[in-house]
């Protein structure tokens, strides 16, 4: 038997304009867990949807051998049935049918087509069992968190008896502790025999469960590193990743703190819908100058918090106190917000924050058009001076103002949110989980934009998920659980181990 | 037809499509002037533009093929004055559409609203005697008040439009029945029926030529002239590059030797007719509001993403609700001229005219999930199917081959879109 279950030679696809891959090459070893790293655009994905046969034989050059034979795949299904599944960062699970109805999709048990219930359900629970998800085949997928609906994609991949299982970012969406447990399953999965290839920015996990890696960047392979052999660390990773050396993951802010901006007392909102409290006696302040962090898992009501102090814009029975430079204030809309000198970006910036099908142009201005207008009349050549200046001290990649943002990439999509509301002059802005899905590169340029609006005096505060960040970041930190704030502490006292029992901590002080 | 004939056909017409697409978007002007930076300028503003062009272009195209079908007669002063005429209240309702088809909803109570507007003012007018100006004011506000009630449950209730707006299609259908007692009422007041059948006096007194009305076509061409020459001037200010000055004056001169053709083949019968001077200004104040504004910015902007509009300070709410109740406006405006040209107020009124100015909306380019579209587009879809209409009807193909031949245009328009989409990735 051949040592490797796959294996990828000289793999060049090219699309108008660019050569996507580059030759690359990639050796996955049976039962291995094999980690595939690099840059927004490297090429990672499109090297993916080659082997899953989402670009069918003949789209591009190179061979694939899987088990030792060469392959053709023309379609997902032909990939399928030789036993490579995918799991897209995107998942593919249907809000409204049940768990085991997604499991089973296009593949369902049934004679004659008829759907026969107490197998597919049999095989549901048995499934669920080896993922480790503990729910009700008949539980719809919208009452279950993303977590879990990530296991579920994994259980549906494994109904179909694949041996290679391929995940694209599985744990960005996802917080720490739901990342541990998906992270888990994996590496049990090996023990079975699974052999996975994990596409991840978060290189503390490809360190935690990967046996090797390979490394793309530009399109081409770096290398292909054995985990332990070759003594593989972060920065070895992200070295290679981006081409130099990146000396500090965070860059040096020089800030001078001054006084306090925004205050806020006893806030107390309620769920929208339900009869559900949601955030429970909040008091956070802010000063000038100050890049504060808000640290919890997923749900624990940071964003909710931002989004009920920004206008109102969340919640239901909103009580409590704001100040803004030590005076009351009580916005009743977001344009109130937005006039006062609040911002904030979202954590969802496909959804929330942009509006893909509009140029750049006209997102960076839509916040604050009172700045471009004369009259009743938007002044579009003022308007294209401003957005290009912005564009280029945001140093914005495109093709021109005029470009859709919908065609730009994570790092640079989210610089246009950030200048959309850095182009409404904020003293205030909330950034929540500003470098979710972007690359390192990336990231240090949004760090970089976030200490320049804290040395221009402005005061931020960073909801962020990965605890690195956040202590990298702030100069002073909450944490954040179960809507009450569980603890506060300063840049000096913050490790990740203090910040974790902060949230822990009042989880179990609910249960009992 | 055998399957493999079938199939080439298919491939024929899509290559014909890919074809105009390439025409008007990108390799024929690459091929002429190679790539700089200008070039990519006038690309990105004709790409971008591409179905606006396609269906000029297609409207030209159809304007000539009836021409020649009915032995000229389809150009006349006369035929031209009365494609006006016919569809007046057709675009007028287009423009109010395109507005709420481009924040991804719809309208389809507005035929009834126009029905009930109409019976309004023929009950005012005929039966009690009030003053075509009052009734009028009244009818107006009745518009504004069917279009408040539309989007107060849209809205601020956030019933989905389709059904607020069907429920407003049958509430103001019977509440015309009601009103008008199943019976028609007519004729109206002369100074109202001039609405629709009369023309703008010519203070010059030209004789067998409306003289008033070429002035007016040389008027507007100064003034668009006076626009493009301060427009660029203002550009260069700004030191943005600016289209070639051959594209301009190409681009001018051809709307200008348009225009005063227009101004010239009404002025030859007998001059713009009143209601197309009403249209004229709806035209001019909605292509205004849309591009130049910030409530058009906003329109917009609710339309490619209701959320992040929400989130930036659009107050989407307020803007949703006026954009219903300005459909409401033009329902009635355009259910009055609708009445004048009838003259009587009639309980089958504006019967399928929201479908007519959907598509007129959808033909001239709107995209049914928002966020896309232009009122010039709009419009001129309704003059697609307009001079569609008109032309089978001077060949003497009644009703039913035109609902047939309306229903393939706005599929074959739609597919265009797609196909040059398609290829633009």
């Amino acid at each position: 038997m051949n040592e490797y279950i796959l294996e990828m030679r000289n793999i060049t696809k090219e699309f108008p304009g660019v050569k996507a891959l580059d030759n690359v090459n990639i050796k996955v070893k049976k039962g291995e867990i094999h980690a595939l790293v690099g840059e927004n655009g490297a090429g990672k994905s499109t090297l993916m949807n080659v082997l899953s046969g989402v670009y069918p034989y003949g789209n591009y050059s190179g061979d694939i051998y899987y088990n030792g034979e060469i392959c053709k795949f023309n379609g997902i299904k032909s990939s399928e049935k030789k036993g490579i599944g995918i799991i897209h960062q995107e998942l593919a699970l249907i809000m409204y049918l049940s768990i085991a109805e997604n499991i089973f999709l296009g593949n369902e048990r049934s004679t004659r087509g008829i759907i026969d219930w107490d197998k597919t359900r049999s095989k549901t629970v048995e499934l669920l069992k080896r993922v480790g998800l503990n729910e009700n085949p008949g539980t719809l997928i919208k009452d279950i968190g993303v977590g879990k609906q990530q296991l579920v994609e994994i259980a549906k991949s494994l109904s179909k008896n694949i041996d290679l299982l391929i995940l694209d970012e599985p744990t960005s969406a996802l917080n720490e502790e739901d990342s541990q447990n998906l992270l888990n399953l994996i590496v049990e999965l090996k023990s079975h025999g699974v052999t996975s290839i994990i596409i991840s920015h978060k290189l503390n996990e490809i360190e935690q469960i990967s046996d090797s890696i390979t490394i793309l960047r530009d399109g081409k392979t770096i290398e292909s590193l054995d985990m332990v052999k070759d003594k593989v660390d972060e920065d070895r990773i992200i070295k290679s990743m981006v081409g130099r050396e990146l000396t500090d993951l965070f860059p040096k802010r020089n800030a001078k703190i001054g006084e306090t901006i925004l205050e806020v007392k006893n806030w107390n909102i309620d769920h929208p819908m339900y009869e559900r409290k949601i955030l429970n006696d909040i008091n956070i302040n802010v000063k000038s100058g100050e890049v504060v962090g808000i640290a919890g898992l997923m749900g624990a009501g940071r964003t909710e918090f931002a989004m009920s102090i920004f206008g109102k814009s969340y919640g239901k029975n909103i009580e409590g106190e704001m100040f803004l430079h030590g005076k009351k204030v009580d916005f009743k809309n977001i344009s109130q917000a937005i006039k006062h000198g609040l911002a904030y970006v979202t954590e969802d910036r496909k959804n929330l924050g942009l509006i893909l099908i509009n140029d750049i142009k006209r997102n960076v201005t839509l916040s604050n058009l009172d700045r471009v207008r004369q009259g009743i009349i938007i002044d579009e050549n003022k308007e294209i001076v401003e957005v290009e200046e912005q564009v280029k001290s945001l140093t914005i990649k495109c093709s021109s103002i005029l470009q859709k943002t919908k065609n730009l990439s994570g790092g640079n999509q989210q610089k246009v949110v950030l200048s959309k509301w850095m182009f409404t002059n904020p003293e205030v802005l909330i950034l929540d989980e500003p470098t979710r899905g972007i690359d390192v590169g990336a990231k240090y340029e949004i760090y970089t934009i976030i200490n320049q609006l804290a040395e221009a005096g402005k005061a931020v505060i960073v909801i962020s998920s990965e605890l690195s960040e956040v202590i990298g970041m702030s100069d002073r930190i909450y944490v954040m659980s179960e809507g009450n704030i569980t603890g506060e502490l300063d840049k000096s006292e913050a490790t990740q181990e203090e910040i974790m029992k902060l949230i822990v901590s009042e989880k179990v002080g609910v249960s009992s | 037809m055998d399957k493999l004939e079938y199939k080439n056909i298919i491939k024929k017409l899509k290559s014909i499509v890919t074809k105009v697409g390439d025409m008007f978007g990108e390799t024929m002007i690459g091929k002429f002037l190679g790539k700089n930076k200008q070039v990519l300028l006038i690309r990105s503003m004709i790409s971008n533009n591409i179905r606006q062009y396609g269906m000029i272009f297609a409207l030209i195209v159809i304007m000539i093929f009836f021409n020649y079908q009915t032995g000229g007669v389809s150009l006349y002063p006369l035929n031209i004055s009365n494609i006006l005429l016919q569809n007046a209240h057709i675009l007028i309702l287009a423009v109010g559409m395109l507005i709420v088809i481009l924040t991804g909803n719809i309208d389809l109570s507005v035929g009834s609203v126009a029905a009930f507007v109409g019976a309004i003012a023929g009950i005012m007018m005929i039966r009690n005697d009030y003053h075509w100006s009052i009734s009028v004011a009244a009818a107006l506000s009745i518009g504004l008040m069917a279009g408040a009630w539309n989007g107060f449950w849209i809205a601020y209730i956030k019933i989905p439009a389709f059904i607020v707006t069907l429920g407003g299609m049958l509430i103001f259908r019977g509440l015309t029945l009601v009103v008008l007692k199943g019976a028609s009422l007519g004729p109206f007041p002369d100074e109202f029926n001039s609405i629709s059948s009369g023309f703008i006096p010519d203070i010059f007194g030209g004789d067998g030529l409306h003289i008033l009305t070429i002035v007016i076509g040389i008027l507007f061409s100064l003034g668009y002239i006076y626009y493009a020459y301060t427009g660029r001037r203002k550009k260069q200010k700004y030191g943005f590059d600016v289209a070639p000055v051959w594209m301009t004056v190409f681009s001018s001169t051809f709307i200008i030797v348009a225009l005063n053709l227009f101004t010239f083949t009404l002025a030859r019968y007998r001059g713009f007719p009143n209601v197309s001077i009403i249209l004229f200004i709806v035209i001019i104040i909605y292509a205004f509001i849309t591009t130049k504004t910030v409530i058009g910015r906003h329109v917009y902007a609710m339309g490619g993403n209701y959320e992040a509009a929400k989130l930036s300070g659009v107050k989407t709410k307020k803007v949703m609700f006026l954009i219903y109740v300005n459909m409401g406006l033009l329902a009635a405006i355009s259910g009055l001229v609708y009445a004048a040209r009838l003259n009587a107020a009639v309980p089958k009124a504006g019967n399928l005219f929201e479908l007519d100015a959907i598509a007129a909306a959808y033909i001239g380019g709107a995209s049914a999930s928002g966020g896309v579209g232009t009122v010039i587009g709009a419009i001129i879809g309704g003059l697609v199917m307009g001079v569609i209409n008109n032309g089978m009807s001077l060949m003497s193909l009644g009703i039913d081959w035109q609902q047939v031949v309306k229903g393939l245009v706005l599929l074959l328009a739609v597919w265009f879109d797609i196909a040059t989409k398609n290829k633009a990735k």
